[in-house]
């Protein structure tokens, strides 16, 4: 088992694959760190030997931006947008969408699971 | 899809005739406008602009953190009042 950035300890899979375990790294960005690195994408971590560990270190120390850095580099960002008060800050603070997307229905994914209103009557008739 | 490099910013001309009087002259007095679409430029931090929002004007003072935004984002449109008895259960 390997640990780089910080508290990530991705297993015995493919390189390629488990730098992807770290957050801000994907598939593409873990591609090129490994290409520069020098490392084949197909070994396996638990066969990287120190140097090639090193080097990946590096690589992402010196180009990337992960972890608790990028997660705060986000909130920041959010922050800013919530204190000028501007269109998209203001759709964070209620938990809706940013981008002009439909909220008669679905936007599950920012309001959350659903909220059951109780029962509307019936139009009786 | 973002605009052209090439074009530049968008700020209405007469948005920013208004401005730059306002920026030589040092005043501060509210301009304003119905250009929601313009981009908010560096010279226009520390000026207070009224934007129109469809019905009424609605004064924005511009700070450092909203150059790059549009006028038009700071002044919201709709206005969400709550849903249909959600406070008044008891009626009817």
């Amino acid at each position: 088992m390997a640990r780089i950035a910080g508290v990530d300890i991705p297993n015995n899979k493919r390189g390629e694959i488990a730098l992807t375990y770290i957050y801000g790294i994907g598939r593409s960005a873990s591609q090129n760190i490994l290409k520069q690195a020098g490392v084949s994408f197909d070994k396996k971590v638990q066969d990287w030997n120190d140097e090639e560990q090193n080097n990946i270190r590096t690589v992402i120390g010196d180009q990337f931006k992960v972890e608790g850095e990028l997660r705060s580099e986000t909130q920041l960002n959010i922050k800013r947008l919530m204190d000028i008060g501007c269109y998209r800050g203001i759709r964070h603070r209620l938990g809706l969408p940013l981008r002009g997307q439909s909220t008669k229905n679905n936007a599950r994914t920012r309001k959350g699971r659903k909220k059951t209103v109780a029962n509307k009557k019936k139009v009786t008739k | 899809m973002s605009r052209s490099l090439k074009k530049g910013p968008y700020i209405h001309f007469k948005l920013e005739k208004k401005i730059m009087d306002n920026v030589e002259s040092g005043k501060k007095s509210v301009i304003k406008t119905w250009s929601r679409a313009s981009m908010i430029a560096p010279e226009f931090v520390g000026q207070t602009i009224a934007v129109h929002n469809g019905n009424k004007f609605i004064p924005v003072y511009v700070t450092e953190n909203m150059v790059g935004h549009k006028l038009g984002e700071f002044s919201p449109t709709r206005i969400f009042r709550g849903h249909a008895g959600k406070k008044d259960k008891g009626k009817k």
